[in-house]
């Protein structure tokens, strides 16, 4: 549940020397704050499927980063029950160096599973990403799809109440795609509940029923997802005429 | 949960022979150096002297600079995983402890070579590593949040040991410090370390008290800072990496 939550970020975040911090207090300047999330306000039930839809840079990761808890919001509340397992961009948190199984093992752990649910769960992991021997290789050795689907089976075994999903189902083949879709569907069918975010409309149409549409991190819309894609599809539709013209 | 994340680090770490060499090199160097081109005739079994400084200050050296740019490093893992943060520095320390325990072998292979006998004051020696890991720990904390807004950090903390390898008592025994500089010394934990552990390993004589008490208060209050400061900055960690 999200109480008016806003999210600001400092702008030339990246500049972290001495010198620079030095020049910076020396001119004086108060540093200017993007606006990644504004006034934002929405409560997700128990057992609700939501997609988050928006041009890039909307604000949409940054809602799924606060909605894990990863960082904190400048103003409002963020409010959020059950263990929640996110699926944000790829391979997240996978150590390069190590192996596919011990990535599986400090991920699951990461995720708060105690080490017997670990080890009773390991072989569930293995057997969903199909990605054969190559669970004892380093995971720097990995292709992009095999590491989304390394990460894509813990994160549904962990068996989280609340899964986040950030446009990470692109990169796997058909095959698996279907099964992560099969897995989702499972997954909600059992109550829980889902906020995903997707550039993909058949995606999202096809997992969720609600929708919120960010643009430049205000809430434009909330409702049932068709509607939602609708004016969405228009708006976008309409800017990208825009900007060929 | 520590121990997964111990993993880790243990995989991308030097082995144990690496682990070995270097102090190993440097108690050769500095024996040579101390007992054929200065010959100091007062200090008995110098390889073994040498070697009780050498291990706290490369364990005390690695564990900081590692601490502290730990956060930076596991950047990753801070965007994307909401594992509470103060794992990260204090793991990064506790990894460390693995070459601790092979050097500490290293230590006592040695002096019991070089004709030390074990005695009963070895007891006091988990308390005074326990200390120290507990210092260190307070340092990876506060410097692992600082070096996630300035950068530069890691380079001040790496000329820090390099000016702290002549201000701990490693090639020179503490008696020959004048005494106006002694209560500084004590201050030090890492000073205080060696001393401790000179009196334990060498002498076979309990660590001096009030040594050992500001080497307790020092650790503790150091952890404590660090843990503060950590708190404070941690909210921040999310949009500054």
């Amino acid at each position: 549940m999200f109480q008016s939550v806003g999210k600001s970020f400092a702008r030339h975040a990246g500049q972290m020397l001495i010198r620079e911090r030095v020049m910076h207090l020396l001119r004086h300047k108060r540093s200017e704050r993007f606006h990644a999330l504004r006034e934002i306000s929405f409560a997700i039930g128990h057992g609700e499927s939501v997609a988050v839809v928006g041009h890039n840079g909307a604000g949409k990761s940054t809602l799924l980063a606060l909605a894990t808890g990863l960082c904190e919001p400048d103003s409002g509340r963020v409010m959020v029950h059950g263990r929640a397992a996110a699926l944000l961009e790829l391979g997240s948190g996978f150590h390069p160096d190590l192996t596919g199984a011990e990535n599986v093992r400090i991920n699951a752990a990461l995720m708060g599973l105690s080490r017997r649910e670990v080890r009773r769960k390991f072989d569930e992991v293995v057997a969903f990403a199909e990605i054969g021997d190559f669970i004892d290789e380093p995971v720097r050795t990995y292709s992009t799809g095999m590491m989304m689907r390394l990460a894509f089976s813990v994160a549904v075994t962990v068996d989280p109440d609340i899964l986040l999903i950030d446009e990470v189902l692109g990169v796997g083949d058909l095959a698996f795609y279907a099964k992560c879709q099969e897995r989702i569907l499972h997954f909600r069918d059992s109550g829980k509940t889902i906020l995903c975010v997707s550039h993909s409309t058949a995606t999202a149409m096809s997992i969720c029923d609600r929708a919120l549409w960010l643009d430049h991190g205000r809430l434009m819309a909330d409702g049932p997802i068709a509607r939602v894609m609708d004016s969405y599809t228009a708006a976008m539709t309409a800017h990208a005429e825009y900007s060929t013209r | 949960m520590l121990k997964d994340f111990r993993i880790r680090y243990r995989n991308m770490s030097l082995g144990v022979l690496w682990s070995l060499l270097n102090p190993l090199v440097m108690m050769g160097v500095l024996t040579f150096v101390f007992t054929r081109i200065f010959p100091n005739p007062n200090i008995p079994h110098f390889a073994g002297f040498v070697l009780c400084g050498i291990v706290p200050f490369n364990f005390f050296t690695v564990s900081w600079v590692t601490g502290t740019t730990s956060i930076v490093d596991n950047a990753g893992l801070i965007k994307r995983v909401p594992v509470p943060r103060e794992i990260v520095p204090i793991t990064s320390v506790l990894s460390n402890c693995v070459h601790l325990l092979v050097q500490m072998g290293l230590l006592f292979s040695v002096l019991l070579i070089s004709g030390v006998s074990v005695n009963r004051q070895w007891l006091w020696l988990p308390l005074v590593w326990a200390m120290q890991i507990v210092f260190v720990c307070g340092l990876a904390l506060f410097f692992s949040a600082v070096n996630v807004f300035i950068r530069d950090t890691r380079y001040l903390v790496e000329s820090a040991c390099t000016v702290l390898f002549w201000l701990v008592p490693i090639m020179y025994p503490f008696e020959w410090i004048p005494k106006k500089y002694i209560p500084l010394y004590e201050l030090n934990p890492v000073a205080a370390q060696v001393m401790s552990l000179r009196r334990i390993l060498l002498a076979g004589e309990s660590p001096v008290g009030s040594t050992l008490a500001k080497l307790a208060g020092v650790s503790v209050g150091v952890f404590l800072f660090g843990l503060l400061v950590f708190r404070r900055l941690k909210p921040m960690f999310y949009e500054r990496i």
